[in-house]
């Protein structure tokens, strides 16, 4: 069964983690996938390795311009927008103590602006594409268990993912109210084994690995795996999520439980 | 003695709407209260004035350094001013003005945390078990989406989260310093000027009351008294929390958001 059968979506943060891991079950399940990273080797390497259903695209998510262009050639390369995945993302370890002000704002500019930007862009273009061809779309923003959670060594992240969370919420609700046949939801993942944890995992934590700290945060015992997460991102991106909207999606191994 | 007496407290957007009554209620508590405002000072209002843009680090280090010389300790922080930055959606709202309220409703309550927690820190233990205590005020469009402008919902989620991680990290730290959100709905402030002057006060109200299962919007000094209790002893054991005060806006199955509809 294809699930995404045809449906366009565009990925940020495409080239690696949870960006790429959705973007190989995009591309499994009948779909077309625009990676768009500021990776450009991995994000290449990625697109032709998936073949003719994935393209590349540059992406810096703080630039509006870029947004602009990478939704213009997405619909140019495969005549139209279903789904947008705002997976690109940073994560950084500062306390409202050692926190400076340039750091809140780069955080804040991937994490939340980006987001918004990508909302911003996308929506127009899947109007569009509902409008002439039919269908439906679907908006998934990774936000994280720290946008429901507050942690103590993540200030700046925390406000970010939490700014994800509420913005996710304003804009299913714009995209019902004027009927554009749109959902947005966010999802809030655990520690997922990507290469954003990766220098937690070699840190020493309370005299145990980061590895172990981190895997004993979650009931079950394990960190997740991308493939985990782009689980979930593919049911809300497919239409068997259809009733669902403005929702907070947690894929946690039961660690806000 | 008044319940906060010899206690020094600071209330960004102190001037007007909610910022303003709770200088009073603190006052009234026995606090030596700090207005910090961009506006100018309101005659015959209690406090003190200072002049103060919360988007700027600057003027932060010049509040904090002024607060801590002339009276000498600071042990409540109040982040209450906030601009909802005009009606942008998702689609209209531009870099430039998602910029602008991230900088005054999310920036400008992290500078505040940060600089009030050094100066918290700096002038050490209370008689009472407290040290200190942040309000940061959130709204209720950090909860559900359709009770602001879209960047407004960002930048007060951000703030939702951001309180818990300071919450933790006092606590961690032992440093005796409370955080807390709170989540006002609607509230009869200036911040709605623009639509009493388009439909008259008295209706104004009635319309956006009328979206709060309580039937009207609240007065300022509703969100003051929950401030105030948060800024107290009373609260000690509250930290990281989200207190709501809202009609019962949020509680319901509400089509309705704040703003109305389209």
């Amino acid at each position: 069964m294809a699930r995404v059968e045809n449906k366009v979506v565009l990925l940020s943060g495409g080239a690696s983690g949870i960006g790429a891991a959705t973007a190989r079950l995009v591309v499994r399940e009948g779909g077309k996938a625009v990676l768009a990273d500021r990776d450009e080797a991995k994000g290449r390497a990625l697109a032709q390795e998936l073949g003719e259903a994935a393209q590349f695209i540059p992406l810096d998510v703080t630039d509006e311009a870029a947004w602009a262009k990478a939704v213009a050639a997405t619909v140019e390369i495969f005549g139209g927008l279903h789904g947008l995945l705002n997976a690109a993302g940073v994560g950084v370890r500062n306390s409202i103590e050692d926190c400076t002000l340039e750091e809140y704002r780069r955080v804040n500019d991937i994490n939340s602006m980006g987001t918004f930007l990508g909302c911003k862009h996308a929506i127009p273009a899947m109007a569009k594409t509902i409008k002439e061809k039919g269908g439906a779309g679907s908006i998934v923003n990774i936000s994280s268990v720290l946008g429901l959670r507050g942690a103590s060594y993540a200030m700046a992240y925390c406000a970010s993912k939490g700014a994800v969370r509420s913005l996710t919420k304003n804009v299913a609700l714009h995209c019902a109210q004027l009927k554009y046949g749109i959902r947005c939801n966010s999802v809030h993942p655990g520690y997922i084994d990507t290469p954003m944890i990766a220098p937690r995992l070699s840190a020493t934590v309370d005299n145990m690995s980061g590895k172990q700290w981190l895997e004993e945060l979650h009931p079950l015992g394990r960190l997740g795996q991308a493939e985990e997460v782009a689980n979930m991102i593919l049911f809300l991106l497919s239409d068997e999520s259809g009733f669902s909207t403005g929702s907070e999606f947690v894929c946690d191994g039961g660690l806000t439980a | 003695m008044s319940e906060l007496s010899g206690q020094v407290a600071i209330v960004t957007g102190g001037v007007s709407g909610i910022g303003a009554a709770t200088v009073t209620l603190l006052a009234e508590a026995g606090a030596a209260v700090v207005v910090a405002d961009i506006q100018p000072a309101a005659k015959e209002a209690p406090g003190r004035f200072v002049k103060h843009d919360v988007a700027s680090e600057d003027s932060w280090k010049a509040l904090l350094a002024d607060v801590l010389g002339r009276d000498g300790r600071l042990d409540i922080l109040v982040n209450n001013a906030g601009i909802t930055g005009g009606w942008g959606t998702i689609e209209t709202t531009t870099v430039e003005q998602w910029r602008r309220i991230e900088a005054v409703d999310s920036e400008g309550v992290f500078l505040g945390c940060k600089y009030a927690i050094e100066g918290m820190k700096k002038t050490g233990p209370q008689k009472s078990a407290s040290k200190g205590s942040i309000v940061n005020v959130s709204s209720v469009a950090a909860l559900i989406g359709s009770a602001g402008p879209t960047a407004y919902c960002a930048a007060k989620g951000a703030v939702r989260l951001l309180s818990k991680s300071v919450a933790l990290y006092c606590a961690e730290k032992k440093y005796g310093i409370r955080c807390n959100s709170v989540h006002p709905g609607g509230v009869d402030t200036p911040i709605f000027n623009p639509l009493w002057q388009a439909m008259g006060h008295e209706q104004g109200r009635a319309m956006l009351g009328a979206h709060h299962p309580i039937g009207d919007m609240a007065d300022p000094e509703d969100l003051g008294q929950l401030i105030l209790w948060l800024a107290s002893d009373r609260a000690a054991f509250v930290t990281g929390a989200e207190l709501v005060a809202d009609g019962g806006l949020t509680s319901g199955l509400s089509r309705r958001g704040l703003f109305g509809t389209r």
